[in-house]
């Protein structure tokens, strides 16, 4: 009966989402439905956390299949953390949405698109089943392309075009590889995949099928090179969707990198995590110069979305437990700081009415309190003790240089430079300088704006200054990730 | 006959690829659904093509056909079809808007 918790942050938000097309046009009715069902969400999410926790993982053997044959639902300590960082997210996010929103986008659906694009990250997260995960993907995906389009924009319609056709091309990709691996090991399960493969001790054929995997992932995480798709469709939405597209959809992609490669191919990593070594430093120094490259500040905070990937990337090709240790910590910090940051940065669009930086000044005069929270969220996202992304670099570097990676530490701190250099570079082009008489303050405005993303910011700083209490627990994570016999035996235990 | 089936697939794929490549818009929609179908067909060819035995797995049956692959492919049909549906009104809604179906002047520079 307890193995049932599992299901439930899949369940909650599609139900939740169905029910909402019904009184789609009421919008304060669905406002608050949507604000209480989120709530209701976390608290459930937090409960089987915590569960998880003290009771070790919870599987669901979905409909009494035992576990090689039908598809299991697997709520470990990394996939549950993950969830209750996603419903954090979509809490600041649903609050903030009333404000940011266009009437016409609020009826159009935007509350359901936003509650099945929560049920297929969650669905990602805890499905232990790698045809299942595609399915998760397309129900995200989906999801997804709804909101991308929400408003009909010029600009939203021409992006999206390629935001959908390069996820179409890459979740064909991914059913072929999937094709691929069961031709060879006659299973989808992942951990009996990581068994099997272990037996055959990882032949040529299975590195080429775990790099086509990578080459799949990597497309949805937006790596070196194949990142190229992402920072204008990402931008053209409005912030609130951009905000949960930039927290929430790269980071699957790499979730997936890390359980596929934590568990299943494992065996050949001189070929495979060195090779992501390498993409790391090369997304990390793209990402921070494309992030210096533009005047726009959307632009700016949806480039910086690509350095972070390859920093987590990072911690997967070091292959110790630190380094996975500080790749799920810093999945933590940056899903929270980029949705953070992307409400910040869509406020103060509002707020000015444009999102060239070349056009603004002085801010600050006018909204003291928005121009602190960016410049505490620019100092948590570069990693400044003693906010979260300083603890998360520490631990990723830390990672590094025991793999005796020194290179790539290098490297890594170095993009961090650049990363603070690009968003103080709003702070200080936008918030300083003289007051700009022409603008008359909207203060109501930005009170609305305020607080949801004041509620991200608190969970940053609290992940920095109280990384004594969440570290152990992360660390166990990365524990548990360096040994994943325990991941298999958990599933196929009889 | 895997061997033709995956002849097929790889023809598929390539002259979906092509397409993909092209300029205009409904081409590149093709392009996508003839993948699509490459990969399904790939997928079927993987499971081994049997015909004539039960799929059930019992202690005395030896002979049985694998029903994985073709539940995979019916979830990814299913997927692969609401895709394109949405694409092509996608495409049809942005050609109206835009003005134009060529790809090449879809680039937009104007927010830099």
């Amino acid at each position: 009966m307890i193995s049932n918790l599992a299901v439930l942050p899949i369940v909650i938000p599609l139900i939740a989402g169905v029910l909402a097309i019904l009184f789609h046009k009421k919008l304060k009715i669905v406002r608050v439905y949507s604000q209480v069902l989120t709530l209701i969400n976390t608290g459930v999410v937090t409960y089987i956390l915590f569960y998880v926790h003290q009771n070790g993982s919870v599987v669901l053997q979905a409909g009494d299949w035992m576990a090689p044959f039908g598809i299991v639902l697997v709520a470990d300590m990394l996939s549950m953390t993950l969830v209750l960082t996603t419903n954090i997210v979509a809490l600041a996010c649903i609050f903030y949405a009333p404000k940011s929103l266009s009437i016409k986008q609020e009826e159009f659906y935007f509350y359901t698109f936003y509650f099945l694009l929560i049920t297929g990250v969650s669905g990602a997260f805890i499905t232990g089943d790698l045809f299942n995960l595609f399915v998760f993907f397309e129900v995200l995906l989906m999801a997804s392309y709804g909101l991308i389009v929400l408003g009909g924009e010029k600009v939203q319609l021409r992006e999206s075009m390629k935001y959908v056709l390069i996820n179409l091309f890459s979740s064909m990709l991914f059913v072929t590889t999937i094709a691929f691996l069961y031709s060879v090991v006659g299973t989808v399960n992942m951990a009996q995949i990581a068994e099997r493969v272990g037996e055959a001790e990882q032949t040529g054929i299975l590195t080429t099928i775990g790099i086509l995997f990578f080459f799949v992932f990597g497309t949805k995480a937006a790596l070196f090179p194949l990142y190229y798709w992402l920072p204008k469709p990402y931008i053209a939405p409005n912030p609130v969707i951009s905000a949960l597209f930039g927290a929430l959809l790269t980071k699957v992609g790499i979730y997936s990198l890390l359980r596929v490669f934590s568990l299943i191919f494992v065996y050949e990593r001189d070929v495979t995590h060195e090779l992501f070594i390498w993409i790391a430093a090369l997304t990390l120094i793209f990402g921070s110069i494309g992030a210096l490259s533009t005047n726009n500040i959307k632009l700016v905070v949806a480039y910086n979305i690509i350095p972070a990937v390859g920093f987590m990337l990072l911690g997967i090709g070091v292959y110790n437990s630190t380094g996975f240790s500080g790749t799920v910590y810093y999945l933590v910090h940056d899903m929270i700081i980029k949705a953070a940051l992307f409400l910040l940065v869509g406020a103060i669009t509002y707020l000015v009415g444009t999102s060239d930086l070349r056009k603004m000044r002085g801010l600050i005069h006018h909204y003291p309190l928005l121009g602190w929270m960016f410049f505490i969220s620019a100092f948590v996202l570069a990693g400044i003790p003693p906010f979260s992304g300083f603890i998360g670099k520490l631990v990723l570097l830390q990672g590094a240089i025991e793999a005796d990676r020194i290179v790539i530490a290098i490297i890594g701190l170095g993009s961090s430079l650049l990363i603070l250099l690009s968003v103080l570079r709003i702070f200080i082009r936008g918030f300083w300088g003289e007051k700009d008489e022409s603008i008359i303050p909207d203060r109501k405005a930005a009170r609305g704006f305020i607080l949801p993303v004041a509620f991200l910011l608190f969970f940053s700083v609290l992940l920095g200054v109280g990384a004594e209490w969440f570290y152990p627990s992360i660390e166990s994570i990365g524990d548990y990730l360096m040994n994943p016999e325990n991941y298999i035996e958990s599933i196929l235990k009889e | 006959m895997e061997i033709i089936m995956s002849i097929l697939a790889g023809v598929l794929f390539t002259t979906g690829i092509y397409n993909l490549l092209q300029k205009q818009m409904l081409r590149i929609i093709i392009g996508t659904a003839l993948i699509s179908h490459g990969a399904h067909l790939f997928i079927l060819t993987m499971g081994e093509l049997k015909t004539g035995a039960p799929p059930i797995l019992e202690e005395n049956i030896k002979n049985y056909t694998d029903p994985l692959p073709q539940a995979l492919i019916l979830t990814s049909i299913v997927i692969s079809f609401g895709v394109t549906s949405l694409l092509l009104v996608l495409a049809y809604r942005a050609s109206k808007e835009n003005g134009t179906d060529n790809m090449e002047k879809l680039r937009g520079n104007e927010n830099d």
